[in-house]
C-alpha cells in the first residue's frame, strides 16, 4: 500500500477530538470460575479467567450505563445539558425495542436536546459508538458527545461462554482535543462478514464457531486493526506506553499482544479479565479506563476492540496534561474490581434469571 | 506382473485451514506430485474422502478436483472407506494401473473438517459406524474406541498409562515434519496430565481431526522417462480387507481380524513377511488401535502390543518404526486424506529423502489404514529399487 493509501484507511476528523472524561462501572458480585467447573464438569479442566463480574437483581445495561456515565460527567466537568448524542453500544440493551439511550440520557440530564440511539456490534458496540462520536464532535455538528460499551453478557449454563459471560463497561464523554486529558489521534476499522459468534431474535443465550472463533476471527481481525494502524501511523510498539485488547478470556488479549510485539508490561494493566470477565461491549473500553486511572502526560495507548461477526476498532490515544487534575474526580476502576461480594452458583442462577419461575 | 511406481509425491501443511477450501487444498497436493514427477499427465484420478458431502455439503469430487486441478475430461471418481478412504483411493489407483487401462493414475485425498465445528462433526464421524446399531444408540467413534480399551485393560490387566508411548513416539518425530499439525514432544508427565475425553481416553490418545490433503501419482515404470528424477519406489503388495460394521458381531472385539488378513494378502504378494519391512504407517487414530493393529499384524502377541511403544521398539531407530512423521497423532488425522499422506511419508522415506526423521537405509514400508475398528483395513507394501 502507498504512502497516500495508507493515509487514507485512517479515519482522522476535521477537527481535532479528545476524551474529556471517562467513566467505568463494575457490578459488585463476582462468581469464580471455578463454581461453574463445580456444576457443570465436576471441577475438571482449565479456567479461562478467575472469576466474573455479575449485575445485581436491580441492575441492567441501562442501570450500569448511568452510573459511568455520571463518571465521565464527573471528569469532563460540563453540564449533561452540552451533550448533543447519547450512544449505547451493548449486546444486552433490556429492550429489543425501545432504546437504552434515552434511558441514560434522560438519568443524566441530557434531554431534550439530543440524539440518542442503540448501537450493535457485538463486543465492538461501544467502540463503534466512540468512532461515531469522533465524526460528530470532530465534523463540528456537536462539541461533545456520549460513547458508552456496556453488557450484562449472557452465557448459556454449561457453555464454554459461562466462565467468562461477565457484566460492566465504561461511558466515554467526547469533545474537542483541546479539552482533552487525552487525544483521540486517529482510528482505522477494519472489518469482515466472519460469523464466529452470534444470538438470532428471539433467542436467550449466543452460539458460536468453538475454535473458528480463535485464528479466523479474533486474531485475524486484531491483528489486521492493529498493525494497519501502526502502519499508517508510522508507530511501532515502542511508541506506545500501553495498550489494550479485546479480552474474552485471560490468553486471547495476552497472545494477541505478543504477536503485535506488545510486553506484559504494556498490556498488564488494562487487562481486567481474569477478575471481572469478559464485559463483551465493555471489554476493550473498560481496560482503557483502567489505563488512564494511571497513565501519565504523554503516554500513548493503542486500544483495538474486537466484534464477532465480525471486526475491529484500532485508537490511538495520546494522554494530555489534564489528566492529573481529572483522574480522582470519580472512582477508579480498580475501586470497582475490588469491590467484590462474592456469590455461588446457585445465587448466581437467581441473579441471571435461569430459574424457570412460571 | 506390471511394476507401478510411485511416480510422484505431494502433500499440504496438516493443521486448521479455515480459509482454504477443499477443492484448493486437493489442488495444491496435485500440483505438488505432478511436479514431483517430473510432470506426468494421469489419465484417471481417485479421490479419497469421507466427509465431504456432510461437513462441506459437496459430493461429486472426482468432477470437481479433475475440473479445479485442471484435469477436466479425465476419468475420475470418489472412493469412500471412512477412515480408509484414502488407503482404498490408492487401491483403486493401484488397481486401475495394473489392469492396464490406465497407465497413470493420481490418487487424491484429501479432508476438510473446519467447515464445521462441534457435535455436527461428530454426527458426521458416526455416520460411519452402523447407522441402525451403533450410531442410534449414541455411539461416537471416539466413545467405540474408549469401550475398546476399557475392555483392553481389564482382560489384559494393563494401567492406562501403559498407552503413553504411542502420543509419545508420534509427537517425537511429528517435531521433524515441516507438514506436521504438532511439531513439539511430550513427555509421559504431559501425558497423564491431560484431560480424560472419553474415559479412560486422554486428550492424548485421540489424534486430531484436521484438514489436509495428500497425492500420489501412479505410474507403470517402463513409461517413466530416463530423466526421471527419483530413485523408483513401487507399489509391491496391496489389499483391501472388511470385517463387520458393527463391533458387536465379532467374536473377539479385541481381535482386528481385517488388519491380520490385509497384512498378510499384501505381504504374501510382495514376497515378504510382516518382519522384512523397515517401517509400518498403522492407523494410531485412538492409541488402543495402534496396539491393537501391532497385535493384529503379528508383530507383539494378544495384550502385549502396548509394551513396544515403552520399549523403543517403535521410534525412529527401533526395530519397528511407527508414525514415523508424527502419525495420525501428531502429524493430525485429515480423514480420508490419511491413507495418502500415510503412502507419501513412506516414499520420502524409501527414496532418503525424510528429512531430519529419515530411516537410514529404509528399503520396504508397510502402510496401513483403517476405516472405524478396523471394519476396512487397506494395506500396502513399498519398496525400493536399486
Amino acid at each position: 500500500m502507498s504512502e497516500i493509501d495508507r493515509e487514507k484507511i485512517l479515519l482522522k476528523p476535521a477537527r481535532p477530538v479528545g476524551i474529556a472524561g471517562y467513566g467505568a462501572y463494575v457490578p459488585r458480585y463476582r462468581l469464580p470460575a471455578s463454581e461453574v467447573a463445580r456444576v457443570w464438569t465436576n471441577g475438571q479442566g482449565g479456567l479461562p479467567v478467575k472469576e466474573k463480574a455479575v449485575a445485581g437483581l436491580d441492575e441492567d445495561v441501562a442501570t450500569m450505563s448511568i452510573e459511568a456515565a455520571r463518571n465521565a460527567l464527573q471528569r469532563a466537568g460540563i453540564p449533561a445539558e452540552a451533550i448533543r448524542a447519547v450512544w449505547v453500544g451493548s449486546e444486552s440493551h433490556p429492550y429489543a425495542v425501545k432504546p437504552t439511550s434515552t434511558i441514560v440520557a434522560e438519568a443524566i440530564g441530557a434531554v431534550p436536546n439530543v440524539q440518542a440511539a442503540d448501537w450493535q456490534f457485538a463486543c465492538k458496540a461501544g467502540t463503534e459508538a466512540m468512532v461515531a462520536s469522533i465524526g460528530f464532535v470532530g465534523s463540528g455538528m456537536a462539541d461533545y458527545a456520549l460513547a458508552i460499551g456496556m453488557d450484562t453478557a449472557q452465557g448459556r449454563p454449561g457453555d464454554a461462554l459461562e466462565y467468562t459471560a461477565g457484566a460492566g463497561g465504561a461511558a466515554f464523554l467526547l469533545g474537542p482535543a483541546e479539552e482533552s486529558l487525552a487525544i483521540i489521534e486517529s482510528t482505522y476499522s477494519y472489518v469482515t462478514d466472519t460469523p464466529d459468534f452470534w444470538r438470532r431474535a428471539y433467542q436467550k443465550y449466543p452460539e458460536h464457531g468453538q475454535r473458528f472463533t480463535g485464528e479466523p476471527a479474533y486474531f485475524k481481525h486484531i491483528n489486521e486493526a492493529g498493525q494497519a494502524l501502526m502502519n499508517a501511523t508510522q508507530t511501532a510498539p515502542a511508541d506506545y506506553r500501553y495498550a489494550v485488547f479485546h479480552q474474552p478470556n485471560t490468553k486471547f488479549p495476552q497472545r494477541a499482544a505478543a504477536q503485535l510485539g506488545f510486553s506484559k508490561e504494556q498490556i498488564n494493566p488494562g487487562l481486567l479479565v481474569p477478575v471481572i470477565g469478559n464485559t463483551y461491549a465493555g471489554a476493550a473500553i473498560i481496560g482503557l479506563t483502567a489505563i488512564l486511572d494511571i497513565a501519565e502526560p504523554g503516554d500513548r495507548i493503542l486500544m483495538v476492540s474486537f466484534g464477532s461477526g465480525a471486526g475491529s476498532d484500532a485508537f490511538s490515544i495520546l494522554v494530555t496534561d489534564k489528566i492529573d487534575s481529572r483522574r480522582d474526580l470519580a472512582p477508579r476502576t480498580q475501586d470497582y474490581v475490588s469491590r467484590r461480594t462474592e456469590i455461588d452458583y446457585a445465587m448466581y442462577t437467581r441473579m441471571r434469571g435461569k430459574l424457570v419461575m412460571k | 506382473m506390471t511394476e507401478i511406481v510411485i511416480a510422484g509425491v505431494g502433500q499440504t501443511e496438516v493443521g486448521e485451514h479455515w480459509e482454504i477450501s477443499l477443492r484448493e487444498m486437493a489442488f495444491h497436493a496435485i500440483e505438488a506430485a505432478i511436479l514431483d514427477s517430473g510432470g506426468v499427465r494421469p489419465q484417471a484420478l481417485f479421490v479419497g474422502n469421507m466427509l465431504a458431502s456432510q461437513l462441506s455439503r459437496q459430493a461429486h469430487l472426482g468432477a470437481l478436483i479433475a475440473d479445479f486441478a485442471g484435469l477436466t475430461g479425465i476419468e475420475a471418481a470418489t472412493i469412500e472407506s471412512s477412515g480408509a478412504s484414502g488407503g482404498a483411493a490408492l487401491r483403486a489407483g493401484y488397481l486401475a494401473v495394473s489392469s492396464g487401462q490406465v497407465d497413470a493414475a493420481l490418487v487424491v485425498g484429501v479432508e476438510k473438517f473446519t467447515d464445521q465445528v462441534g457435535a455436527s462433526v461428530e454426527e458426521a464421524l458416526s455416520s460411519a459406524s452402523d447407522s441402525d446399531f451403533e450410531a442410534v444408540q449414541g455411539l461416537t467413534p471416539t466413545a467405540q474406541a474408549a469401550l475398546l480399551m476399557r475392555r483392553y485393560l481389564s482382560q489384559y490387566d494393563v494401567p492406562r498409562e501403559a498407552f503413553a508411548g504411542f502420543p509419545l513416539v508420534a509427537h517425537a518425530n511429528g517435531a521433524g515434519n515441516p507438514k506436521a499439525m504438532f511439531r513439539k514432544a511430550i513427555n509421559a508427565e504431559v501425558y497423564n496430565r491431560a484431560g480424560m475425553v472419553s474415559e479412560p481416553l486422554n486428550m492424548f490418545d485421540i489424534a486430531p481431526n484436521a484438514d489436509g490433503a495428500a497425492a500420489v501419482l501412479l505410474v507403470r515404470q517402463g513409461l517413466l522417462p530416463d530423466s526421471y528424477p527419483h530413485q523408483f519406489v513401487r507399489v509391491v503388495g496391496s489389499s483391501l480387507v472388511t470385517d463387520t460394521l458393527a463391533l458387536h458381531d465379532r467374536p473377539d472385539p479385541l481381535s482386528f481380524q481385517a488388519v491380520r488378513l490385509s497384512v498378510e494378502r499384501a505381504c504374501r504378494q510382495a514376497g515378504l513377511t510382516p518382519g522384512d519391512v523397515d517401517l509400518f504407517e498403522l492407523y494410531d487414530a485412538y492409541s488402543i488401535y495402534a496396539a491393537l493393529s501391532l497385535e493384529a499384524a503379528g508383530f507383539a502377541q494378544p495384550g502385549q502390543g502396548w509394551k513396544m511403544a515403552q520399549n523403543g521398539d517403535l521410534s525412529l531407530h527401533g526395530s519397528l518404526p511407527i508414525a514415523t512423521m508424527g502419525g495420525l497423532k501428531a502429524r493430525g488425522n485429515p480423514g480420508g486424506a490419511t491413507g495418502v499422506y500415510q503412502a507419501v511419508e513412506a516414499v520420502l522415506h524409501l527414496r532418503g529423502t525424510a528429512g531430519a526423521n529419515q530411516i537410514p537405509r529404509a528399503k520396504r514400508a508397510l502402510v496401513q489404514s483403517l476405516g472405524g475398528p478396523a471394519s476396512s483395513a487397506v494395506t500396502h507394501v513399498f519398496e525400493r529399487v536399486n
